[in-house]
């Protein structure tokens, strides 16, 4: 079978099981996510029809919602907090490192593929900024150092 | 005597190790040829602590930490295992002065029981409440709410009986209760406890809230940043399925009631209850106009209680011990207790449950121990990212609702960050404008186009660029938020943003 004959199942077997529940299409879409990583746009057209909404509708959804993405992720993506609480504990100086070692910004993959850096604003580890979370890893009180070793025992077990 | 060791599994104390020194532990005892029954607890709450390892012993729980895995040979070596003396001893986990001079009754179980075992919460006085509710009438129980003075905690503080009471009052077919636990206020991490560390207490709680205005479905709306706490809860409404505490005859009673969890994706405005719901119903998080109040026409246009995780959680201690019970601590009309959390730059963060009347210095200095990073503090923010930042002279309010709001600050749903002074108050009400344009829905236009142009006069601000012109012109902004937003995301930015321009003109360049 082809990639995108195989994504188009996976899809479809995602559709077949969730769309009965009242107001289905945000765990639909988290269903394709957590399957393959992103919301392709090819998955639009088939989400809509069997919802009986119009593609623009779930588009519409898929970006208003910051967690939901059309792109293919890095091998990782690190969730790095820029909240309040961690900007109290050196966050900005944090996230300056974190921006400068993985050479991203937010919202961007690195050029090998490893790592998508994505902001996001609050993980309830408020006690121990500051703080980010690595898939569904998550680490407190990091410090440029501390993120440094995280990222390459990442990649070594990668 | 079976050895039984506590190292919690609460995503906090995870990540400062917790899980690492759970298995070292486990194989030190193999390595030993020593017996232990390894538990995984909540959190107690006290986070300079963690990973806070506990064991069982005669006396009482006692208590070592931090401990991270390299100390775990030596803590066999000083023998823990029958509450031997090691440097990380801390003694009996209760005595802890921090945690001893609490009120906790939301939190009664948490750090104590295992989170994924029924049998223990029943065992130390769970489902006590259900029992009761279940030989009462749906008035009754909304009563022994209304009397316990219960007022919502995500923040908005409303009457929790007076709600269920509408509810319950009118007709429809299908009514549900929502758990709002979009907990996405930072400095808040009071949700995420109770549904790491004591999952049963909301489901009751949530089944209650059910039995009592007559809806059968529940959902709880959790943060997709929070995947320990889904894991727990699913596994925990499994249990609960299984022994009759949820379902189609709970305890035999003929009452029905189900229960199922659903993810937001990131947007911090689906905590506001009308975006909750139109995200519920699988559409963007756009506010909706009230009235209707979600009481009258909520989720699907039925009639719908949407209540905060510690709202809920505290609802099975009201039904246990009564409500009288309940308003019997606290001060004015703020009744009960408040978990409040203390984050940011303080030496001490963690949670404190406390009846409602404490100053926010004592939370400060005797709970949290002045600044972590040993300088004066200059500002905390209380009430998350739309709550106002206090100066020292305001340290003295008492947490009470009333109390707050006459200071025109926000209790909110007990968030404290703390910040040294190193910060600057400017690039923190910038922030605020920064983030309101980041998590505007984008359906009023105050909010929208207020955050945006907000984000651009800061920076102005910030450079030192016509402060005469641009100082009013904030002010200016911050009134069209406040007096013409759709929902208090973009009412309530001007909180931060005037109160730190107020309070700290110096860091915006005018002098005070």
């Amino acid at each position: 079978m082809t990639e995108s004959g195989s994504t188009q199942t996976t899809v479809q077997e995602i559709i077949a099981a969730l769309k009965d529940k009242p107001g289905a299409l945000l765990p639909i879409l988290h269903g394709v996510q957590d399957a393959l990583g992103y919301i392709p746009e090819g998955s639009v057209p088939d989400i809509a029809t069997a919802l009986s909404l119009s593609r623009a509708e779930v588009h519409g959804v898929i970006s208003f919602y910051h967690y939901f993405r059309d792109t293919p992720p890095g091998k990782q993506t690190i969730h790095l907090c820029r909240a309040e609480s961690c900007q109290a504990m050196g966050g900005r100086q944090l996230e300056e490192h974190v921006k400068a070692k993985l050479g991203i910004d937010f919202h961007e993959t690195t050029a090998d593929g490893k790592f998508s850096l994505e902001p996001v604003y609050c993980l309830g580890n408020c006690a121990c900024s500051p703080a980010m979370q690595i898939g569904k890893e998550i680490y407190g009180r990091v410090t440029a150092d501390s993120f440094d070793a995280t990222i390459a025992n990442t990649e070594a077990s990668a | 005597m079976s050895i039984t060791v506590y190292v919690p599994c609460d995503s906090s104390a995870i990540s400062l190790g917790a899980g690492r020194v759970a298995k070292a532990i486990g194989q030190e005892a193999a390595k030993r040829g020593i017996e232990i029954n390894l538990v995984r607890n909540g959190s107690r709450g006290m986070y300079w602590l963690e990973p806070l390892v506990e064991v069982a012993t005669a006396k009482g729980r006692v208590a070592y930490g931090p401990v991270q895995p390299g100390d775990v040979s030596g803590l066999f070596d000083a023998g823990f295992t029958d509450g031997g003396a090691h440097a990380l001893g801390l003694g009996l986990t209760e005595e802890i002065d921090y945690f001893k001079k609490q009120q906790r009754l939301t939190f009664a179980r948490i750090g104590k029981t295992d989170p994924a075992s029924l049998t223990d919460y029943i065992e130390n006085d769970g489902y006590s409440g259900l029992k009761n509710a279940l030989a009462m009438s749906q008035e009754q129980i909304v009563q022994a709410v209304t009397d316990s003075g219960l007022r919502g905690r995500g923040g908005a503080a409303f009457p929790t009986g007076i709600k269920w009471k509408t509810v319950l009052n009118t007709a429809s077919l299908q009514k549900y209760i929502i758990c709002n636990a979009d907990e996405g206020d930072s400095g808040t991490f009071s949700d995420r406890m109770v549904m790491e560390g004591d999952p049963f207490v909301l489901i009751e709680g949530m089944t209650i809230a059910g039995l009592a205005v007559d809806a059968t479905q529940g959902y709880i709306y959790l943060r997709v940043e929070y995947p320990h706490a889904l894991e727990v809860l699913n596994a925990a409404i499994a249990s609960a399925y299984k022994e009759g505490y949820l379902g189609d005859n709970i305890q035999g009673s003929g009452l029905t009631f189900n229960l199922e969890v659903r993810l937001g994706a990131g947007a911090y405005v689906c905590g506001e209850e009308t975006s909750l719901m139109e995200s519920l119903e699988g559409k963007r998080g756009l506010v909706r106009f009230k009235p209707p109040l979600p009481a009258i026409s909520g989720l699907f246009g039925q009639p719908t209680v949407v209540n905060n995780v510690i709202s809920l959680a505290s609802v099975p201690v009201i039904l246990d011990k009564g409500g009288d019970y309940y308003r019997d601590f606290g001060m004015g009309r703020s009744r009960g207790t408040l978990p409040v959390q203390l984050a940011g730059n303080i030496k001490r963060p963690g949670l404190v449950e406390l009846g409602f009347g404490l100053t926010l210095r004592e939370l400060l200095y005797d709970f949290g121990g002045g600044s972590a990073s040993g300088r004066p503090i200059k500002a905390v923010q209380v009430g998350g990212p739309l709550g106002a930042y206090l100066p020292e002279s305001q340290f003295d309010t008492p947490l009470d609702y009333e109390a707050f709001a006459a200071n025109w600050t926000v209790l909110g749903h007990g968030g404290i960050v703390v910040f040294d002074d190193t910060v600057n108050m400017a690039k923190m009400a910038r922030y605020s404008m920064e983030f309101c344009k980041i998590e505007s829905c984008g359906k009023c236009t105050p909010c929208r186009i207020g955050s945006t142009r907000g984000v651009e006069v800061m920076d102005d601000i910030i450079n030192g660029r016509n402060l005469d012109k641009n100082i009013p012109l904030l002010r200016d902004l911050c009134d069209t938020l406040l007096n013409g937003s759709l929902c208090a995301l973009g009412g309530m930015t001007p909180y931060p943003v005037l109160s730190a321009l107020n309070h700290f003109p110096e860091d915006f360049g005018v002098n005070a």
